[in-house]
Protein backbone atom coordinates (compact mmCIF):
# COMPACT_ATOMS: atom_id res chain seq x y z
CA UNK A 1 0.00 0.00 0.00
CA UNK A 2 1.48 3.03 -0.99
CA UNK A 3 1.33 6.09 1.33
CA UNK A 4 1.46 9.92 -0.03
CA UNK A 5 3.20 12.05 2.67
CA UNK A 6 3.20 16.10 2.55
CA UNK A 7 6.33 18.05 4.33
CA UNK A 8 4.49 21.13 5.00
CA UNK A 9 5.06 24.34 7.69
CA UNK A 10 2.85 27.24 6.28
CA UNK A 11 6.36 29.62 7.12
CA UNK A 12 8.90 29.25 4.89
CA UNK A 13 12.99 28.92 5.44
CA UNK A 14 12.06 26.16 8.53
CA UNK A 15 13.36 23.27 6.35
CA UNK A 16 10.47 21.57 4.50
CA UNK A 17 12.87 20.53 1.17
CA UNK A 18 16.21 19.94 3.56
CA UNK A 19 13.28 17.26 5.64
CA UNK A 20 12.03 16.04 2.27
CA UNK A 21 15.27 15.29 0.90
CA UNK A 22 16.41 13.20 3.87
CA UNK A 23 13.28 11.65 5.05
CA UNK A 24 13.30 10.76 1.28
CA UNK A 25 16.97 9.27 1.07
CA UNK A 26 16.23 7.32 4.85
CA UNK A 27 13.18 5.45 3.83
CA UNK A 28 14.84 4.77 0.21
CA UNK A 29 17.75 3.61 2.32
CA UNK A 30 15.39 1.18 4.68
CA UNK A 31 14.38 -0.48 0.97
CA UNK A 32 11.41 1.32 0.16
CA UNK A 33 10.47 2.69 -3.52
CA UNK A 34 10.60 6.52 -2.97
CA UNK A 35 10.08 9.41 -5.14
CA UNK A 36 10.02 13.08 -3.79
CA UNK A 37 8.28 15.78 -5.24
CA UNK A 38 8.46 19.65 -5.47
CA UNK A 39 5.45 21.14 -5.44
CA UNK A 40 7.33 24.91 -4.71
CA UNK A 41 6.05 26.18 -8.48
CA UNK A 42 8.50 28.95 -9.36
CA UNK A 43 11.07 28.79 -6.49
CA UNK A 44 12.17 25.10 -7.49
CA UNK A 45 15.04 24.04 -4.93
CA UNK A 46 14.26 20.24 -3.96
CA UNK A 47 16.46 19.31 -7.37
CA UNK A 48 19.36 21.65 -5.25
CA UNK A 49 19.15 20.06 -2.62
CA UNK A 50 19.20 16.65 -4.14
CA UNK A 51 21.95 17.51 -6.20
CA UNK A 52 20.04 17.23 -9.41
CA UNK A 53 19.63 20.74 -10.82
CA UNK A 54 21.30 19.60 -14.13
CA UNK A 55 19.58 16.82 -14.80
CA UNK A 56 15.99 18.52 -14.87
CA UNK A 57 14.57 17.84 -18.11
CA UNK A 58 10.66 17.53 -17.91
CA UNK A 59 8.91 18.84 -14.80
CA UNK A 60 5.90 18.19 -12.77
CA UNK A 61 3.44 20.60 -14.75
CA UNK A 62 4.61 19.00 -17.62
CA UNK A 63 3.02 15.97 -16.26
CA UNK A 64 0.25 17.44 -14.54
CA UNK A 65 -0.78 18.80 -18.14
CA UNK A 66 0.18 15.70 -20.31
CA UNK A 67 2.78 17.13 -22.54
CA UNK A 68 5.28 14.75 -20.57
CA UNK A 69 4.97 11.12 -19.13
CA UNK A 70 5.87 10.79 -15.57
CA UNK A 71 8.74 8.13 -16.56
CA UNK A 72 10.37 11.06 -18.44
CA UNK A 73 10.45 13.45 -15.88
CA UNK A 74 11.24 11.11 -12.88
CA UNK A 75 14.87 11.45 -12.42
CA UNK A 76 16.65 8.71 -10.48
CA UNK A 77 18.74 9.20 -7.78
CA UNK A 78 22.50 7.93 -8.42
CA UNK A 79 23.70 7.09 -4.99
CA UNK A 80 20.34 5.32 -4.27
CA UNK A 81 18.86 3.64 -7.40
CA UNK A 82 14.98 3.35 -5.93
CA UNK A 83 15.04 7.07 -5.10
CA UNK A 84 13.30 9.37 -7.38
CA UNK A 85 13.10 12.79 -7.97
CA UNK A 86 9.95 15.07 -9.70
CA UNK A 87 10.96 18.38 -9.55
CA UNK A 88 9.12 21.14 -9.89
CA UNK A 89 8.84 23.72 -12.82
CA UNK A 90 11.08 26.92 -12.64
CA UNK A 91 9.42 29.23 -15.28
CA UNK A 92 6.22 28.61 -14.98
CA UNK A 93 3.21 29.95 -13.02
CA UNK A 94 1.52 28.57 -10.29
CA UNK A 95 -1.62 28.72 -11.31
CA UNK A 96 -0.30 26.18 -14.07
CA UNK A 97 -1.37 23.20 -11.24
CA UNK A 98 -4.52 22.34 -11.58
CA UNK A 99 -6.31 20.17 -8.82
CA UNK A 100 -7.46 17.47 -11.57
CA UNK A 101 -3.68 17.52 -12.99
CA UNK A 102 -2.21 17.11 -9.61
CA UNK A 103 -4.79 14.26 -9.30
CA UNK A 104 -3.68 12.68 -12.02
CA UNK A 105 0.27 12.78 -11.27
CA UNK A 106 -0.34 11.68 -7.88
CA UNK A 107 -2.56 8.96 -8.75
CA UNK A 108 0.25 7.51 -11.12
CA UNK A 109 3.01 7.97 -8.21
CA UNK A 110 0.67 5.78 -6.02
CA UNK A 111 0.88 3.03 -8.57
CA UNK A 112 4.69 2.88 -9.02
CA UNK A 113 6.19 4.01 -5.86
CA UNK A 114 5.98 2.72 -1.71
CA UNK A 115 6.46 6.37 -0.77
CA UNK A 116 5.79 9.38 -2.16
CA UNK A 117 7.06 12.60 -0.31
CA UNK A 118 5.34 15.89 -1.22
CA UNK A 119 7.58 18.92 -0.56
CA UNK A 120 4.99 21.75 -0.20
CA UNK A 121 5.53 25.98 -0.97
CA UNK A 122 5.54 27.82 2.00
CA UNK A 123 2.25 30.09 2.39
CA UNK A 124 -1.41 28.79 2.89
CA UNK A 125 -2.28 29.34 -0.79
CA UNK A 126 -2.81 27.01 -3.62
CA UNK A 127 0.53 25.75 -3.90
CA UNK A 128 0.64 24.53 -0.61
CA UNK A 129 -3.33 23.62 -0.34
CA UNK A 130 -2.35 21.24 -3.49
CA UNK A 131 0.64 19.83 -2.23
CA UNK A 132 -1.60 18.39 0.53
CA UNK A 133 -4.78 17.78 -0.82
CA UNK A 134 -4.20 13.95 -1.45
CA UNK A 135 -1.84 13.26 1.57
CA UNK A 136 -2.59 10.13 3.66
CA UNK A 137 0.15 11.42 6.26
CA UNK A 138 1.11 15.27 6.92
CA UNK A 139 4.71 16.07 8.19
CA UNK A 140 4.38 19.32 10.09
CA UNK A 141 7.80 21.01 10.15
CA UNK A 142 8.35 23.75 12.77
CA UNK A 143 11.14 25.36 13.98
CA UNK A 144 10.90 26.39 18.27
CA UNK A 145 10.33 29.34 18.04
CA UNK A 146 7.12 31.30 17.75
CA UNK A 147 6.07 32.61 14.21
CA UNK A 148 6.97 29.27 12.83
CA UNK A 149 4.75 27.52 15.87
CA UNK A 150 1.98 29.97 15.13
CA UNK A 151 2.16 29.25 11.43
CA UNK A 152 2.34 25.35 11.92
CA UNK A 153 -0.82 25.88 13.98
CA UNK A 154 -2.71 27.08 11.01
CA UNK A 155 -1.25 24.92 8.44
CA UNK A 156 -2.64 22.17 10.89
CA UNK A 157 -6.01 24.00 10.77
CA UNK A 158 -5.98 23.30 7.19
CA UNK A 159 -5.08 19.94 6.94
CA UNK A 160 -8.48 19.15 8.95
CA UNK A 161 -10.29 21.50 6.30
CA UNK A 162 -8.73 21.02 3.16
CA UNK A 163 -7.39 17.53 2.85
CA UNK A 164 -9.57 14.96 0.79
CA UNK A 165 -9.29 12.66 3.98
CA UNK A 166 -10.34 15.16 6.24
CA UNK A 167 -13.14 16.17 3.83
CA UNK A 168 -14.08 12.21 3.70
CA UNK A 169 -14.43 12.38 7.50
CA UNK A 170 -10.99 9.97 8.16
CA UNK A 171 -9.04 13.07 9.42
CA UNK A 172 -5.62 13.27 8.13
CA UNK A 173 -2.78 11.65 10.23
CA UNK A 174 -0.22 14.55 11.43
CA UNK A 175 3.20 14.08 12.45
CA UNK A 176 5.63 17.31 14.09
CA UNK A 177 8.81 17.67 12.82
CA UNK A 178 10.36 19.83 15.14
CA UNK A 179 13.86 21.06 12.86
CA UNK A 180 17.13 23.51 14.47
CA UNK A 181 16.47 22.60 18.09
CA UNK A 182 19.12 23.72 20.13
CA UNK A 183 19.32 21.35 23.64
CA UNK A 184 21.52 24.15 24.86
CA UNK A 185 19.43 27.21 24.36
CA UNK A 186 16.26 25.64 25.44
CA UNK A 187 17.98 24.75 28.98
CA UNK A 188 19.00 28.01 29.29
CA UNK A 189 15.47 29.02 29.14
CA UNK A 190 16.03 30.65 25.38
CA UNK A 191 14.00 28.17 23.06
CA UNK A 192 11.06 26.88 23.25
CA UNK A 193 11.47 23.57 24.40
CA UNK A 194 9.65 20.31 22.94
CA UNK A 195 7.04 19.88 25.52
CA UNK A 196 6.22 23.56 24.97
CA UNK A 197 5.81 22.90 21.20
CA UNK A 198 4.27 19.84 21.95
CA UNK A 199 1.65 21.27 24.22
CA UNK A 200 0.51 24.03 21.80
CA UNK A 201 0.40 22.34 18.70
CA UNK A 202 -0.88 18.77 20.17
CA UNK A 203 -0.06 16.69 17.46
CA UNK A 204 2.30 13.30 17.84
CA UNK A 205 5.95 13.81 17.40
CA UNK A 206 8.00 12.32 14.55
CA UNK A 207 11.25 14.04 15.70
CA UNK A 208 13.48 16.55 16.82
CA UNK A 209 16.56 17.62 14.23
CA UNK A 210 19.15 19.13 16.31
CA UNK A 211 20.25 22.51 14.99
CA UNK A 212 23.82 21.49 13.26
CA UNK A 213 26.62 23.08 11.01
CA UNK A 214 26.32 19.84 8.75
CA UNK A 215 23.12 20.19 7.14
CA UNK A 216 24.39 23.58 5.68
CA UNK A 217 27.60 21.18 4.53
CA UNK A 218 25.26 18.81 3.22
CA UNK A 219 23.18 21.06 1.15
CA UNK A 220 25.66 23.05 -0.07
CA UNK A 221 27.50 19.92 -2.15
CA UNK A 222 23.77 18.59 -2.99
CA UNK A 223 23.19 15.54 -0.67
CA UNK A 224 20.76 14.42 1.47
CA UNK A 225 21.94 14.88 5.10
CA UNK A 226 21.69 10.96 5.84
CA UNK A 227 23.73 10.19 3.03
CA UNK A 228 25.78 13.27 3.38
CA UNK A 229 27.09 12.39 6.49
CA UNK A 230 25.28 9.12 8.16
CA UNK A 231 27.03 9.62 11.63
CA UNK A 232 25.98 13.41 12.51
CA UNK A 233 23.34 14.08 15.02
CA UNK A 234 21.04 15.22 12.38
CA UNK A 235 20.91 12.51 9.80
CA UNK A 236 20.85 9.71 13.15
CA UNK A 237 17.85 12.02 13.85
CA UNK A 238 16.19 12.07 10.48
CA UNK A 239 16.77 8.00 10.09
CA UNK A 240 14.71 7.27 13.26
CA UNK A 241 12.19 10.02 11.62
CA UNK A 242 11.59 7.70 9.02
CA UNK A 243 11.75 4.29 10.79
CA UNK A 244 9.12 5.92 12.79
CA UNK A 245 7.03 7.37 9.82
CA UNK A 246 6.52 3.14 8.90
CA UNK A 247 5.79 2.49 12.42
CA UNK A 248 8.84 1.71 13.92
CA UNK A 249 8.36 2.35 17.79
CA UNK A 250 11.54 4.09 18.56
CA UNK A 251 12.11 6.03 21.99
CA UNK A 252 12.39 9.86 21.46
CA UNK A 253 16.01 11.19 22.04
CA UNK A 254 17.57 14.35 21.17
CA UNK A 255 20.80 13.19 19.27
CA UNK A 256 23.89 15.15 19.55
CA UNK A 257 27.39 15.20 18.15
CA UNK A 258 30.15 14.27 21.24
CA UNK A 259 33.03 15.91 19.52
CA UNK A 260 36.21 15.34 21.97
CA UNK A 261 38.03 18.26 22.53
CA UNK A 262 41.18 17.32 19.72
CA UNK A 263 38.44 17.68 17.31
CA UNK A 264 36.55 20.46 18.52
CA UNK A 265 39.76 22.52 17.96
CA UNK A 266 41.28 20.77 15.41
CA UNK A 267 38.48 19.14 13.67
CA UNK A 268 37.32 21.62 11.50
CA UNK A 269 37.34 21.32 8.13
CA UNK A 270 36.29 23.04 4.62
CA UNK A 271 32.95 21.95 2.92
CA UNK B 1 28.07 41.83 27.58
CA UNK B 2 29.66 41.90 31.11
CA UNK B 3 29.24 39.28 33.61
CA UNK B 4 26.54 40.83 35.50
CA UNK B 5 24.23 42.06 32.59
CA UNK B 6 25.34 37.94 31.61
CA UNK B 7 23.83 36.78 35.11
CA UNK B 8 20.69 39.26 34.98
CA UNK B 9 19.30 37.53 31.52
CA UNK B 10 15.99 36.36 32.21
CA UNK B 11 14.62 33.44 29.94
CA UNK B 12 12.66 34.27 27.60
CA UNK B 13 11.14 30.77 26.15
CA UNK B 14 8.50 30.83 28.84
CA UNK B 15 7.09 34.25 27.70
CA UNK B 16 7.53 32.82 23.97
CA UNK B 17 5.17 30.26 25.01
CA UNK B 18 2.68 32.70 27.04
CA UNK B 19 2.27 34.97 24.00
CA UNK B 20 1.82 31.80 21.68
CA UNK B 21 -0.79 30.20 23.65
CA UNK B 22 -3.08 33.03 24.21
CA UNK B 23 -2.62 34.23 20.55
CA UNK B 24 -3.41 30.81 19.47
CA UNK B 25 -6.24 30.31 21.99
CA UNK B 26 -7.88 33.62 20.14
CA UNK B 27 -6.84 32.63 16.64
CA UNK B 28 -8.84 28.91 16.75
CA UNK B 29 -11.73 30.61 18.35
CA UNK B 30 -12.10 32.90 15.40
CA UNK B 31 -11.69 30.22 12.96
CA UNK B 32 -14.49 28.28 14.54
CA UNK B 33 -16.56 31.38 14.47
CA UNK B 34 -16.33 31.76 11.02
CA UNK B 35 -18.42 28.98 10.37
CA UNK B 36 -21.06 30.56 12.42
CA UNK B 37 -20.47 33.57 10.74
CA UNK B 38 -21.03 32.22 7.30
CA UNK B 39 -24.12 31.30 8.31
CA UNK B 40 -25.63 34.19 10.33
CA UNK B 41 -24.61 35.86 7.02
CA UNK B 42 -27.29 33.66 5.03
CA UNK B 43 -29.73 33.60 7.37
CA UNK B 44 -30.05 37.33 7.86
CA UNK B 45 -29.82 37.81 4.11
CA UNK B 46 -32.67 35.33 3.74
CA UNK B 47 -34.85 36.94 6.22
CA UNK B 48 -34.00 40.98 4.83
CA UNK B 49 -35.05 39.85 1.05
CA UNK B 50 -38.26 38.49 2.08
CA UNK B 51 -39.12 42.00 2.31
CA UNK B 52 -36.90 44.12 0.27
CA UNK B 53 -34.48 43.06 -2.62
CA UNK B 54 -31.07 43.14 -1.90
CA UNK B 55 -27.51 43.28 -3.80
CA UNK B 56 -25.44 40.55 -2.76
CA UNK B 57 -21.94 42.04 -3.53
CA UNK B 58 -23.28 45.11 -1.01
CA UNK B 59 -23.75 43.23 1.98
CA UNK B 60 -20.92 43.35 4.54
CA UNK B 61 -20.08 41.07 7.48
CA UNK B 62 -17.52 41.51 9.92
CA UNK B 63 -17.40 40.16 13.47
CA UNK B 64 -15.01 42.29 16.41
CA UNK B 65 -14.17 40.99 19.45
CA UNK B 66 -13.23 42.94 22.82
CA UNK B 67 -12.45 41.62 26.42
CA UNK B 68 -15.81 41.54 27.26
CA UNK B 69 -18.23 41.95 24.05
CA UNK B 70 -18.69 40.37 20.60
CA UNK B 71 -20.48 42.47 18.22
CA UNK B 72 -21.31 41.10 14.47
CA UNK B 73 -21.89 43.57 12.20
CA UNK B 74 -23.72 43.52 9.02
CA UNK B 75 -23.98 46.42 6.45
CA UNK B 76 -26.56 46.02 3.93
CA UNK B 77 -26.40 48.66 1.07
CA UNK B 78 -30.12 49.46 0.37
CA UNK B 79 -31.08 51.18 -2.87
CA UNK B 80 -32.77 54.60 -2.00
CA UNK B 81 -35.56 53.69 -4.79
CA UNK B 82 -36.73 50.21 -2.94
CA UNK B 83 -36.91 52.47 0.21
CA UNK B 84 -39.29 54.84 -1.34
CA UNK B 85 -41.46 51.85 -2.99
CA UNK B 86 -41.63 50.30 0.41
CA UNK B 87 -42.46 53.40 2.08
CA UNK B 88 -45.46 54.18 -0.35
CA UNK B 89 -46.84 50.75 -0.01
CA UNK B 90 -46.85 51.22 3.74
CA UNK B 91 -48.49 54.51 3.63
CA UNK B 92 -51.16 53.37 1.02
CA UNK B 93 -52.30 50.32 3.48
CA UNK B 94 -52.06 52.80 6.23
CA UNK B 95 -54.42 55.42 4.26
CA UNK B 96 -57.06 52.17 3.62
CA UNK B 97 -57.80 51.71 7.16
Amino acid sequence: MSKIIVVTSGKGGVGKTTSTGALGAALAQQGQKVAVVDFDVGLRNLDLVMGAERRVVYDLINVAQGDAKLHQALIRDKRLPNLFLLPASQTRDKDALTEEGVERVINELRGRFDCVICDSPAGIERGATLAMRFADVAVVVANPEISSVRDSDRIIGLLDAKTVHAENGEGIEKHLLLTRYDAGRVARGEMLSVEDVLEILSIPLLGIIPDNEEVLRASNVGAPIVLHNAACAPARAYNDAAQRLCGVDLPMCIHSDQKSLFRKFFGRRAA
Amino acid sequence: MNLLSFLGRRATAPVARERLQILLAHERKSACNSDLIAILHKEVLNAVSKHIAIDPDKVDVSMHRRDLISMLEIDIAIEPSVVDDKFRERAALVGRF
